[in-house]
C-alpha cells in the first residue's frame, strides 16, 4: 500500500476549478517534487492535503495509509503524519513558539496513545532540533512567528516539521523569498528529516531548491493538470526551456 | 410600574434606610444622602435618548421593583472558594453588609487601614468628610445620585504616605439568593497619600441559585501626589445580575493610576471609569476586558478627564462577544483649556464569535487645548481563519486552537496588569469563563435553529 495515493482529484475554490483531475501516487520513503507556474493549483493541492475546508473537493479520492484523507479534519490529517510547510507561515499575537510547538506534539502524541511530554522531556530534544536549524533559542520566547523575518519563519516551520516528525511531510514554496545561506540551512534541515519511513512533497516555482534538496521523481503541473512526469532531470530541463514549453506541449495535446 | 410608581417604591426604601444609616445623626451626611435622593427622584433613571446611554436600554432596572438585600449568613469556605490568592487582606461584604467574620484584615502594613465605611462612619467621619461625595458627581449620572442616597456601607481604605502595599487589597462583594428582586449600593473610598502604593481588586460574585440582583456601586478613588494605584474590577455576577458601578479617581501631581475592568458575567452590566488627571504629569492606564454571551449586554463607557498639562491617558479594551450578546465601548476624552501636552490614546478592540453578537464602540474626543496628542482607533473582527487552520494544521484540535486564540486575545489585557495575584486570579477567572462560553454556544446555536424553524412554521 502506497502513504500517498491521490486519484482524479478534482477542486473548487470559488466555484473555479482549480485542480481538474490529479493522479499521484507517493511511497513511503520518497521525495516528489511539483513544480508549475504561477497559478498551476501547485498551492491549491498542498492546502486540500492539509485539509483547508475552503477547498471543494468535487471529485477524486485521497488516501493516506489506505484512511480515507479527505474525510479528516485538519488536526486529524496532522495526528495522522500530516505536516505542511507553509509557504507564508501566520503570525500569532499572544501564543508562545514553545509552548504551542509543545501543545501539538502532545496533541498528537495523545492521538496515538502515547504519554504526554512535559517540560522536562521537551526542551533537550527541541534545543536539538534548534541547533540543526542553526536558530537563536531567542526567537522560541517571542509569539508565533510574530516580528520573524521572511528566512526567520520558513525555518521555523521546518524547526516545527523536526519536531513533529511527520509521515509526509509538504512543502510549499519553502525556498521562495530565502537567500542562499537561508536556503542552505533549510535544505540541510530537510534533508536530515529524510528516511526510508517518510514521504516528502515539495512545491517549488524555482529548480534551484532542488539543488540541495534532490527529489526521486518531479511532476509538472500546469492549469490543474500534471502534464509531465519524471525523474530528477526533468526540473533541470524545465529551468532551461522555462514552464511555456510545457504549456506549448499542453496545448499540443488538446489540440 | 409607572414612573410615579417606580419613584414611590424607591421613597419607601430610602426612607427606611434613612432611619437605620449610620451617621444620620451628621448634618453634611444627611444632607449629601437628601441632596442625592432628590437628584435622584428629578433626573430619573436615564433612557436611550440620552447621548451617554444611546447603547444601553436601562428599562429592565427601571421597572422592576427592589427591595434592599437582607442580611445573610455565609459559611466560611463560601469566601474562602472565591478568595485571590496571594492578597495582602480580603474585606467580604454578603449582601451589602461587612461581614467581619469572613474576612481577613489583620496582617496589614504598618500605615494602611482596610475597614468597612459603616464602622468608619461611626467612628471617625471627620476623616470621611473631606473626600466622601466630592468626586463622584450625582448631577452627571443618577445611578451615582442613587448610590450616594443610600451611602452606608462599602470599603474604606487608606494607604499613609509613602507607605507600599505589595500585595493586593481585596473587596470582596457577595450576593446570594432571594425570593424577591434585591439591590444594594456598595460604596468605596480609597485614598492614597503622597509616594504611596496600593493595588485594590474589587471582585463582585453571585452565590447560589439565580435571582434579580442589582449592584450599584460607587468607588471614590483619590491618588495623592506620586501615588501609584491600581485598581481592579470583576464581575462575575451570575447572569440575570445588574451591574452598574462607577469608579471615579482623582488623581494628583505626577500620580500613576491604573484602572483594569474584567467584565465576565452580569446580565446587564455598565462599567463607568471616570479618571481627571487633576495633577501635572499624572498618567493613566483604563484597561478592559469584557466577555459576552447569550443575551449578555456590556457596557464600557470611559471618561478621561485632562485638567493639567503633560498628562498622559491610554485606553484599552478588548471585547470577546459570541451568542447574542451586546457589547459597548464609549471612549470619551476630554481636555480642559489649561492641559497642554495631553498625550492620549484609546484603543478597542473586538471580537465577535457569532452573528448575533453585536458592538458598539464610539469614540468621543472633545478638545479645548491647542498642543494636545489624542489617537483613537477601533477594530472588529471576527477569528483570524489563517490562524486557526495553522494551529489545527499541527494537530491541535478546533476547539483548543478558538480557546488558545481567544486566550491570546484576552491576555493583551491581563498582560497590562501589574500586579502578579490579580494577574493570576484573572487568568483562572477567563480560562473558566472561556469554558463556559464555549458550553453555552453550541446548545444555544441549536435553540436558535428550533425558534427560526418555529418561526418559519
Amino acid at each position: 500500500m502506497s502513504l500517498l495515493e491521490i486519484k482524479n482529484l478534482h477542486v473548487k475554490v470559488d466555484g473555479n476549478e482549480i485542480l481538474k483531475g490529479i493522479d499521484l501516487t507517493v511511497n513511503a520513503g520518497e521525495v516528489h517534487s511539483i513544480m508549475g507556474p504561477n497559478g498551476s493549483g501547485k498551492s491549491t493541492l498542498a492546502q486540500v492535503l492539509a485539509r483547508r475546508d475552503a477547498y471543494n473537493v468535487t471529485e477524486g479520492s485521497v488516501t493516506l495509509d489506505g484512511k480515507d484523507l479527505l474525510a479528516m479534519k485538519p488536526e486529524e490529517a496532522a495526528c495522522e503524519g500530516v505536516f505542511l510547510a507553509f509557504q507564508y507561515p501566520v503570525e500569532i499575537p499572544g501564543i508562545g513558539n514553545t509552548y504551542f510547538l509543545r501543545s501539538a506534539l502532545n496533541a498528537q502524541r495523545k492521538h496515538r496513545g502515547l504519554d504526554e511530554m512535559d517540560a522536562m522531556d521537551f526542551l533537550p530534544m527541541f534545543r536539538e532540533k534548534l541547533a540543526l536549524l542553526e536558530m537563536d533559542d531567542k526567537l522560541m520566547n517571542r509569539s508565533l512567528n510574530e516580528g520573524f523575518s521572511g528566512g526567520e519563519k520558513k525555518r521555523n516551520e521546518i524547526l516545527q516539521m523536526a519536531v513533529l516528525e511527520p509521515k509526509l511531510a509538504i512543502l510549499d514554496e519553502t525556498d521562495s523569498g530565502l537567500d542562499i545561506d537561508a536556503l542552505r540551512i533549510v535544505a540541510n534541515g530537510v534533508n536530515s528529516l529524510r528516511s526510508p519511513e517518510r514521504a516528502m512533497v515539495v512545491v517549488t516555482h524555482y529548480q534551484r531548491l532542488l539543488d540541495y534538496i534532490v527529489p526521486d521523481f518531479v511532476h509538472v503541473l500546469v492549469d490543474g493538470r500534471i502534464v509531465r512526469s519524471g525523474g530528477k532531470e526533468l526540473a533541470l530541463e524545465l529551468e532551461e526551456k522555462g514552464y511555456g514549453w510545457t504549456e506549448k506541449e499542453l496545448a499540443g495535446a488538446r489540440g | 410600574m409607572t414612573a410615579v410608581a417606580q419613584l414611590e417604591s424607591w421613597l419607601e426604601n430610602f426612607t427606611e434606610a434613612e432611619r437605620s444609616a449610620p451617621g444620620r445623626a451628621l448634618p453634611w451626611l444627611k444632607k449629601l444622602r437628601e441632596d442625592a435622593f432628590a437628584r435622584f427622584c428629578e433626573a430619573g433613571f436615564p433612557t436611550t435618548k440620552d447621548e451617554d446611554w444611546r447603547f444601553t436600554n436601562v428599562s429592565a432596572i427601571a421597572r422592576t421593583q427592589f427591595r434592599s438585600a437582607r442580611p445573610a449568613k455565609l459559611a466560611k469556605s463560601e469566601a474562602a472558594a472565591r478568595r485571590v490568592e496571594g492578597a495582602a487582606a480580603q474585606i467580604v461584604l454578603v449582601n451589602g453588609r461587612h461581614a467581619p467574620e469572613l474576612s481577613s484584615l489583620k496582617n496589614l502594613p504598618k500605615g494602611v487601614t482596610v475597614a468597612s465605611l459603616a464602622e468608619l462612619i461611626d467612628r471617625d467621619p471627620a476623616t470621611l468628610e473631606k473626600h466622601l461625595g466630592r468626586y463622584a458627581s450625582q448631577e452627571r449620572d443618577a445611578f451615582v445620585a442613587l448610590n450616594t442616597a443610600f451611602l452606608a456601607e462599602g470599603a474604606y481604605i487608606h494607604v499613609a504616605r509613602g507607605v507600599v502595599v505589595d500585595a493586593p487589597i481585596v473587596l470582596l462583594y457577595l450576593t446570594t439568593e432571594e425570593d424577591a428582586p434585591t439591590v444594594t449600593h456598595p460604596r468605596n473610598l480609597i485614598v492614597a497619600e503622597d509616594e504611596s502604593q496600593v493595588a485594590v481588586i474589587e471582585d463582585y460574585v453571585s452565590i447560589g441559585g439565580e435571582s434579580v440582583a442589582f449592584s450599584n456601586a460607587v468607588t471614590e478613588l483619590v491618588a495623592g501626589e506620586n501615588a501609584h494605584v491600581q485598581h481592579y474590577l470583576i464581575e462575575r455576577e451570575h447572569l440575570k445580575a445588574f451591574n452598574v458601578s462607577t469608579l471615579r479617581i482623582e488623581q494628583g501631581r505626577s500620580a500613576n493610576v491604573a484602572s483594569h475592568s474584567v467584565l465576565l458575567g452580569g446580565g446587564l452590566v455598565r462599567n463607568n471609569v471616570h479618571p481627571v488627571l487633576a495633577g501635572e504629569g499624572g498618567e493613566c492606564l483604563i484597561n478592559g476586558l469584557f466577555l459576552g454571551t447569550g443575551r449578555q449586554h456590556l457596557d464600557n463607557y470611559m471618561h478621561v478627564e485632562h485638567a493639567a498639562p503633560h498628562c498622559g491617558s491610554r485606553q484599552f479594551y478588548n471585547g470577546i462577544l459570541d451568542g447574542q450578546a451586546h457589547g459597548v465601548f464609549h471612549g470619551r476624552i476630554v481636555v480642559h483649556k489649561a492641559a497642554q501636552k495631553t498625550d492620549a490614546k484609546q484603543t478597542n478592540r473586538n471580537l465577535l464569535l457569532s452573528d448575533d453578537a453585536q458592538i458598539d464602540t464610539k469614540p468621543q474626543l472633545e478638545i479645548y487645548a491647542d498642543d494636545v496628542k489624542c489617537t483613537h482607533g477601533a477594530t472588529i473582527g471576527q477569528i483570524e481563519e489563517n490562524a486557526l487552520f495553522y494551529l489545527q494544521s499541527r494537530g491541535i484540535s478546533e476547539s483548543e486552537a478558538r480557546k488558545l486564540l481567544l486566550m491570546a486575545f484576552a491576555e493583551e489585557c491581563v498582560d497590562r496588569m501589574h500586579s502578579t495575584a490579580a494577574r493570576e486570579h484573572v487568568v483562572r477567572l477567563i480560562r473558566g469563563h472561556l469554558l463556559f462560553m464555549e458550553s453555552v454556544s453550541a446548545p444555544a446555536k441549536g435553540e436558535l435553529e428550533e425558534r427560526v424553524m418555529e418561526e418559519v412554521g
